[in-house]
């Protein structure tokens, strides 16, 4: 059941939706980069797993989505939590460690969430995502929203058994539910080819009863069009569908990963493969969007990504105040 | 046995209660024993009271020690007058022993209990007794039909015991509307209607009070007499305070304090009273019921209700009763009352503290006419 | 009106008045209905041991079978729940937390506080424990410590049917994550139980008996064991004021140290093995807070520390029973400086 998909043919696009669609993936790109070099000043605590080189993915799927859908994502999962629509500002500052963030300090990088957005949380424990997922689409399908759940993970959550076991519930039960299979290559120092004994992991998908396909990572248009069958499938109850995603990461699995494991093949990607220079090439090529137009989106999100940074180190941390409360609702 | 010797037996004090022990005896062999003496303190799992004789005559023989768990119908003492012989208590206690012993003591029947639909609400009650007349028994704010458990079975000796829980109460539904004293009442008069009680000897404490009151104002045809144990409406004192904190308390721990404001003895609020308050608290429905009906015993902290017009309206035989170290509705209530009978040792929960008064004075206006 | 009920049909009633209440109500987990996709009758089962039986025909579409993959139903339970349904799950056995727990303890738990108290996870997860049915090492456990050690999830353990219905109520409505345990021996006691709903509050423990000369906090099941004691106690003079804490998270603190300055001695009884248990928990609580009103050394009557037996003649040595209990009373009674 696994088909290839290249790039295929735009799915209605209109130039605002196309400018909308950059905007998201130049966000993504800049906020990671800029979390690099800010790590490496040593001002952000924690761990921080950069999504760079992966936007095409996070982007091309969340742009069929809205209020009624729900994502799950991972501890590589700024990107996600930007194409779903969670507040870059308030991003940052919670990767700061900032009770101004989106959650008050509490969550860090690897917890961002906003519920009433429908992402349901960056997620520390790699396949945890998946049968979280299955609930959400389980919720829209019992209250008949039309809604779907999404649930992003790596090439090293394919091996886990929540995954495997989540999609065969979600195949039992035929949920509206996508399973979004990040493959960029590693998980951890890990290669992907090595820990994965099927050629691709949409290859599982078979062993599950529902439709997998593989896509280009790099391509936007690809996963957006892989996306939208899908998710219509899935809105229209026909059950889930595993997406393979193929890409690289552009750096290592975390801040300070020194990548002695990796080859040279990320400054290949970088320079031929990159989803960014792909897409603008190809928009302004067919004229749906001009350059300037881009410019001046590139420009904006410099300016979103200093002034989140900015308020971010301004932002006071939280407090003593605030390390007991929120533990429950009530108790 | 000589009719003579009258036998003192294990109460059924409530549906559940299946035995009993009596932790005291008040009353010595010899003595002198009057109708409603206290003969002994009883202790079941859930509840203790003392046992008041319905006899008269000398406590000739006790049979059950302190101590020991005595089923409900056994018996455990005997009274007969002086001249009855000794040899005839002997024998009448070896048997009484002897039936103790083989465990072999007839089940008592204990109230029956069913219910009847009301203007779409489930009003639940528990009968006793088979006599000709009957009287039915209305609790007040926050009880059941549980609360006459002393009060019922002396009753039911010569009447039709009837003892209702009020919308909001007990096991009836828990919706009371408005919580107007119109919908309790019409709650009692529905009771009458659906069980063919073409009239009955009403009996009303605190908020049961005011509800018989209005009860026998709308249809006066079917009140034989009024009893008014301690009841809303009358005179210008009201526990604020307490009525609140009974309705709030979300704990155990939050009600016990409260409910010292009902007995003039504080031992009387045990762990299982507060238990058994709460369990009633903690039904769907019942917080809603308890504030509305707040609302109906409330105008700020002065009582809301005045049920003096109504009462004077209706022409039966009115009886009133009043603990007189009653801290909810204080007996300085009853001024405006005619031959209002004062309890000593009694605060607001008279038929739980001082039951015999209460049998003595229902029996009392029932025999009036 | 109360009736006697078994604390199974008392689970059953609890399920069935909730769902017939609220319709965002699920319940899903292994042949809660059973016999999915099989020839034969569908709700053939009912759970393996019949609590969910009837509500498969009574609630169409709300009760649904899982293939046996606890990560997965349970975390699609836990995802329901931040979705507006709130989904009673059935973790068989509580042994089985082992293949599922990521998604409690780090998804459910943390929900809340992770994301800066932005989620609400109203999930009940109901769950087996306890030993005594000669089911062994894998099936026996009184696992409910383990959750009670993780800050964001409430640890319910009720002790007869009139608490597993109200607790099991209180568990749907509340809003935060519950992990429901009941113990398997348990299911055919009866006991009084309200037809009406009812709520029985987190955190508010259940005095079971009056005493003045000792206090015993007794857990689950642990609570009949320590009545059976008591009484045998009462004949010798000794009463015994029985706590029954009902949640273990939150744990009603107050009702435990206000007993035992009464009483000045404790003992706690507690089915799981003794290492970090509710029994060493609450006798630190009450060393530290109410120490100066001990008349003598605390006692825990727990598991050993091993896992649980299969053969009778081991695993009645394994649980706690009345004996053990009224011999450590009688220690803290009898104990002199």
């Amino acid at each position: 059941m696994t088909d290839t998909l290249s790039t295929a043919v735009s799915h209605e696009l209109d130039g605002n939706a196309l400018l909308d669609a950059y905007r998201t993936m130049r966000t993504i790109r800049a906020f990671e980069e800029r979390l690099h070099d800010e790590f490496a000043t040593g001002e952000i605590p924690g761990f921080v797993h950069l999504y760079a080189g992966e936007e095409a993915s996070a982007t091309g799927v969340c742009l069929h989505l809205d209020d009624r859908d729900a994502i799950a994502s991972t501890h590589r999962g700024h990107g996600h939590c930007i194409a779903k629509g969670v507040d870059v500002k308030a991003m940052m500052a919670e990767i700061y460690g900032r009770r101004t963030g989106s959650c008050h300090g509490k969550g860090g990088s690897m917890h961002i969430a906003d519920l009433s957005k429908g992402m349901l949380g960056a997620n520390g424990i790699v396949g945890g995502g998946p049968p979280l997922i299955c609930g959400t689409a389980l919720a829209a399908k019992q209250k008949g929203t039309g809604g779907v759940g999404v649930a992003f993970f790596g090439d090293g959550a394919s091996n886990q058994g929540t995954t495997l076991e989540a999609m065969n519930l979600a195949s039992v039960w035929q949920l509206p539910a996508i399973f979004v299979a990040e493959n960029n290559g590693y998980a951890e120092a890990t290669s992907s080819t090595w820990s994965v004994a099927a050629d691709n992991i949409a290859d599982r998908a078979a062993g599950f009863g529902m439709p997998g396909v593989i896509v280009d990572g790099f391509d936007f248009f690809a996963v957006h069009e892989a996306a939208a069958e899908a998710i219509q499938r899935a809105r229209e109850g026909g059950g889930p569908t595993l997406i393979e995603v193929k890409f690289t990461r552009y750096f290592g699995h975390f801040e300070g990963d020194q990548q002695t494991y990796r080859a040279g093949e990320v400054a290949y990607a970088r320079e031929n493969l990159d989803c960014l220079k792909r897409f603008r090439a190809r928009v302004t090529e067919t004229g749906q969007v001009e350059a300037a137009r881009l410019d001046a989106v590139d420009a904006q999100v410099a300016d979103l990504i200093d002034a989140a940074v900015e308020e971010a180190k301004a932002a006071p941390k939280p407090t003593a105040a605030d390390l007991e409360t929120d533990v429950y609702i009530e108790y | 046995m000589n009719d003579a010797i009258r036998k003192v037996v294990m109460p059924k004090w409530g549906l559940s209660m299946t035995s009993g022990k009596v932790t005291e005896w008040i009353a010595s062999e010899g003595d002198e024993i009057a109708d409603g003496d206290d003969l002994a303190e009883i202790d079941t799992d859930k509840i203790a009271g003392a046992l008041e004789s319905a006899d008269e005559g000398v406590l000739r023989r006790i049979i059950a020690q302190v101590g020991e768990d005595v089923p409900v119908g056994a018996t455990i003492a005997l009274i007969a007058p002086a001249d009855v012989p000794d040899a005839e208590l002997d024998e009448a206690a070896l048997l009484a022993r002897e039936e103790l012993d083989s465990g072999a003591v007839a089940e008592v029947a204990g109230p029956v209990t069913g219910s009847v639909e009301v203007d779409g609400r489930t009003v639940c009650f528990a009968a006793l007794g088979e006599g000709e007349e009957t009287v039915v028994l209305v609790h007040g704010y926050g009880g059941d039909k549980n609360s006459w458990l002393f009060v019922q079975e002396p009753l039911s000796q010569s009447h039709t015991v009837y003892a209702l829980d009020l919308p909001g109460h007990g096991e009836s539904t828990k919706d009371v509307g408005d919580g107007s004293l119109d919908v309790l009442a019409g709650a009692v008069l529905g009771l009458l209607a659906e069980r063919g009680i073409e009239r009955a000897h009403l009996v009303g404490h605190s908020l049961g009070g005011a509800v018989v009151v209005a009860a026998a104002a709308r249809e006066p045809a079917r009140v034989a007499s009024l009893t008014l144990i301690a009841p809303a409406g009358f005179g210008s004192r009201i526990n604020a305070g307490y009525l609140r904190g009974f309705a709030e308390a979300r704990s155990r721990r939050e009600l016990k304090p409260h409910l010292a404001a009902l007995f003039a003895d504080p031992g009387q609020v045990t762990r299982q009273l507060a238990d058994d308050l709460m369990r009633y608290k903690r039904l769907d429905g019942v917080d809603k019921a308890l504030g509305a009906l707040l609302g109906t015993l409330l105008d700020g902290d002065e009582p809301a209700l005045d049920v003096a017009p109504l009462l004077s309206e209706v022409d039966v035989p009115v009886a009133v009763v009043w603990g007189r170290q009653d801290a909810v509705l204080p007996a300085t209530n009853g001024e405006g009352l005619d031959d209002v009978e004062y309890v000593e040792r009694a605060g607001h929960m008279v038929h739980l503290e001082q039951p015999n008064a209460v049998v003595v004075a229902v029996n009392a206006v029932t025999n009036r006419r | 009106m109360a009736r006697t009920i078994s604390y199974r049909e008392a689970l059953g009633e609890a399920l069935a008045q909730e769902m017939e209440r609220d319709e965002s109500v699920i319940v899903l987990g292994e042949d809660n209905a059973g016999g999915a996709g099989s020839p034969g009758e569908d709700d053939a089962w009912g759970g393996v041991l019949g609590v969910t039986k009837g509500l498969y025909h009574r609630f169409p579409g709300r009760v649904l079978d899982t293939p046996i993959s606890e990560s997965a139903f349970v975390g699609a339970a836990i995802g329901a729940a931040t979705s507006g349904l709130r989904p009673v799950a059935e973790l068989m056995f509580i042994d089985f937390m082992g293949v599922c727990f990521d998604q409690i303890f780090n998804q459910a738990a943390k929900f809340r506080y992770m994301f800066g108290g932005k989620a609400k996870t109203p999930v009940v997860i109901r769950t087996m424990y306890g030993a005594g049915l000669r089911a062994a090492a894998q099936h026996s456990q009184a696992l409910y410590p383990i959750f009670t050690h993780i800050p964001g999830l409430k640890v319910v353990v009720p002790s007869s049917p009139y608490e597993a219905k109200g607790l099991l109520i209180q568990s749907i409505r509340d809003d935060d994550p519950v992990i429901f345990c009941e113990h398997k021996a348990m299911y055919d006691v009866t006991g009084d139980v309200p037809e009406d709903s009812y709520t029985i509050p987190f955190g508010e423990a259940g005095v079971v008996r009056d005493g003045d000369d000792v206090t015993i906090v007794a857990i689950g099941r642990m609570v009949s064991v320590a009545e059976e004691a008591a009484k045998q106690l009462a004949e010798s003079g000794v009463e015994a004021e029985i706590i029954d804490p009902r949640t273990t998270s939150p744990l009603d603190t107050e009702t435990i140290l206000e007993s035992v300055e009464n009483t000045g001695r404790l003992v706690v009884v507690d089915e799981a093995t003794p290492r970090c248990n509710l029994a060493t928990d609450i006798s630190a609580l009450v060393a530290k807070e109410a120490f100066g009103s001990l008349r003598a050394p605390i006692e825990m009557v727990t598991a050993p520390h091993t896992p649980v037996p299969f053969s009778d003649a081991l695993e009645d040595l394994y649980i706690p029973d009345a004996q053990r209990v009224a011999n450590a009373v009688k220690t803290v009674v009898e104990w002199k400086r």
